[in-house]
């Protein structure tokens, strides 16, 4: 199994998620995160005064998924989230060891 | 009976229902004004420090309502010497029921109920400056002594008929003077005493909720109503006059300070827009019942552009004004206050008409000794007074407590709870009832 990450711009979640139902995919978690990449923060103005804000809001969906549809699932992960502009993202794999489903005790791809 | 008739025939018009109603409503309107600066300076602090924001103006509702009954009202206005009154109101006892103040009609009760009012928000009107560092216990005994030593004198020499400017003819029709220049210069006394925040000019310190900075300057721009026609105790067409010219220059203000925030940084904000529209209240308190409804333009325009150049100073000159009490209470104050030396019609003060209405320069000359004279008297006043508090008590949180946030060290409370875990658990007693707050046994806090 993979875990896939992705981190993303907050206003991409409805693409990404209607995506990934197309998919097949059943499952996944969003966490509202912050952080920079190459574009950096912004500049607000407070009364004349500038201040540069580091890190600017962004959304982490994780998705386990079996081995075999991990390449295809980032694809359709990365196609939805692409605006093309600067601060579009990441995304990534992990193996992941085991997974269980805690009301049913299945183990590994079953528990998917 | 002939005589009790007589009697009441004398009595009958001295009070006038009509402007008492207007008075006490216009009091009521002045009193929502400070919690609305509540929400205005709320908003503008971090999260870590609003609800010390908040309880700062708060408070000074408790302390000078009862210093305003104890002997407030009395050294303010009962009759005295030019400095002061005397203490014969003390307690409001002696106030005749059915003794109107002055001509007005309207009975000295509701009119020392409408003075309390400006009596509260002035001292709260400091505490913008002074966000986020100051021991909430040194800060209502700083503004008990203030109150005392500064405003209730200060009220006296401007509108009090035996006042020393009053009789000089300064013109301060609602507070530049008595209320905003007095409370920019004793926020700009203490801060020179009690220094810079800790991060300042260097951690960013955002607003954490602006919708709370417009709620409240919507509440101040509503509330100046009462604050600005009120003052003319009686409602008349003075009274609106005042009341037109408040809008006016509000709004002119507010155009004033977003244009030229959007030339010298880029953006309209909403900040700007909050902030103009309290400059220009601010400019037009003195003046709004000696000017036209086109010089309230032109004043406002000229405040609200000058308040939002103002408020860059502090980061010049290395001072930390947190809210930008100076920059637009003092400054915005001096504009409104001199500006009646130029803009004066002299319609509703013959004679002292003003430079651009044939008065010639002597109204502008009263208007610069009664704002030297407040502010002065009150910059050196707060110094003072904020240096004997920091010697007895300390004025200041430690940097500890300021770093960690004061609502939480000063107050054991949170602004806002968003957690849906509960990462605050409940203390719990033994037997999983949440126990009673106890002061003894919890950690000793040197509020």
């Amino acid at each position: 199994m993979k875990l896939i990450t992705a981190v993303v711009k907050p206003h991409r979640l409805d693409e990404i998620k209607e995506a990934l139902q197309a998919f097949g995919v059943h499952g996944l978690t969003v966490t509202e995160a912050s952080g920079y990449g190459r574009q950096r923060g912004h500049t607000e103005v407070y009364r004349g005064a500038e201040y540069t804000v580091d890190l600017v809001p962004k959304i982490r969906i994780e998705v386990l998924v079996e081995d075999a549809d991990a390449d295809q699932l980032i694809e359709v992960v990365v196609k939805a989230a692409r605006t093309g502009k600067i601060g579009d993202g990441k995304v990534w794999s992990l193996p992941v060891d085991t997974a269980v489903r805690v009301r049913t005790g299945e183990r590994g791809p079953d528990a998917l | 009976m002939a005589p009790a008739i007589i009697t009441l025939a004398a009595d009958a018009p001295k009070l006038d229902s009509g402007n008492t109603a207007f008075l006490l409503l216009s009091a009521a309107l002045v009193m929502v004004m400070t919690p609305g600066l509540a929400f205005f300076y709320g908003g503008m602090v971090r999260v870590k420090s609003a609800l010390n924001m908040l309880m700062m103006s708060f408070i000074s509702l408790g302390i000078i309502t009862i210093l305003w009954t104890l002997y407030g009202f009395s050294f303010a206005f009962h009759s005295g010497n030019g400095f002061m009154g005397s203490g014969g109101w003390a307690g409001l006892r002696n106030i005749g029921m059915g003794e109107p103040w002055l001509s007005t009609g309207v009975p000295i009760l509701a009119f020392a109920m409408f003075q309390l009012m400006f009596a509260v928000i002035t001292p709260a009107l400091i505490s913008g400056a002074l966000a986020d560092r100051v021991k909430f216990t040194a800060w209502t005994l700083f503004i008990a002594l203030w109150a005392t030593i500064v405003y209730f004198p200060v009220a006296h020499w401007v509108w009090a008929p035996d006042g020393w400017l009053a009789k000089r003819h300064v013109l301060d029709f609602a507070g530049g003077t008595a209320v905003h220049i007095n409370a920019g210069a004793a926020a700009l006394g203490v801060i020179l005493v009690i220094g810079k925040r800790k991060g300042f000019k260097k951690d960013p310190m955002r607003p954490h909720s602006l919708p709370l900075v417009m709620l409240g300057a919507g509440l101040l721009w509503f509330g100046w109503f009462g604050f600005n026609a009120g003052s003319e105790l009686t409602a008349d067409k003075v009274a609106s006059v005042a009341f037109t010219n408040t809008q006016v220059a509000t709004a002119a203000a507010m155009l004033g300070w977003l244009i030229y925030e959007r030339l010298r940084h880029g953006s309209f904000t909403t900040l700007g827009a909050a902030s103009g529209a309290v400059a220009g209240l601010v400019a037009i308190t003195p003046a709004c019942g000696s000017i036209s409804p086109l010089g309230s333009i032109l004043l406002g325009l000229v405040a609200g552009v000058g308040c939002a150049a103002a408020v860059g100073l502090k980061y010049r000159f290395n001072y930390d004004d947190s809210l930008d009490v100076v920059g637009v209470h003092m400054v915005g104050g001096i504009i409104g206050s001199l500006a009646i030396g130029f803009l004066s019609t002299g319609t509703v003060y013959p004679g002292q008409a003003g430079v651009f209405y044939g008065g010639g320069w002597t109204q502008f000359g009263r208007q610069c000794l009664g704002v030297g004279a407040v502010l002065g008297y009150s910059l050196v006043c707060a110094a003072i007074l904020a240096k004997l508090i920091d010697l007895v008590m300390g004025f200041r949180v430690t940097e500890d407590e300021e770093v960690t946030g004061i609502d939480q060290v000063l107050h054991a409370e949170t602004a806002y709870d968003f957690t849906g875990v509960g990462g605050r658990s409940a203390a719990l007693a033994g037997d999983g009832s949440i126990s009673e707050a106890d002061a003894s046994s919890s950690k000793k806090v040197d509020a």
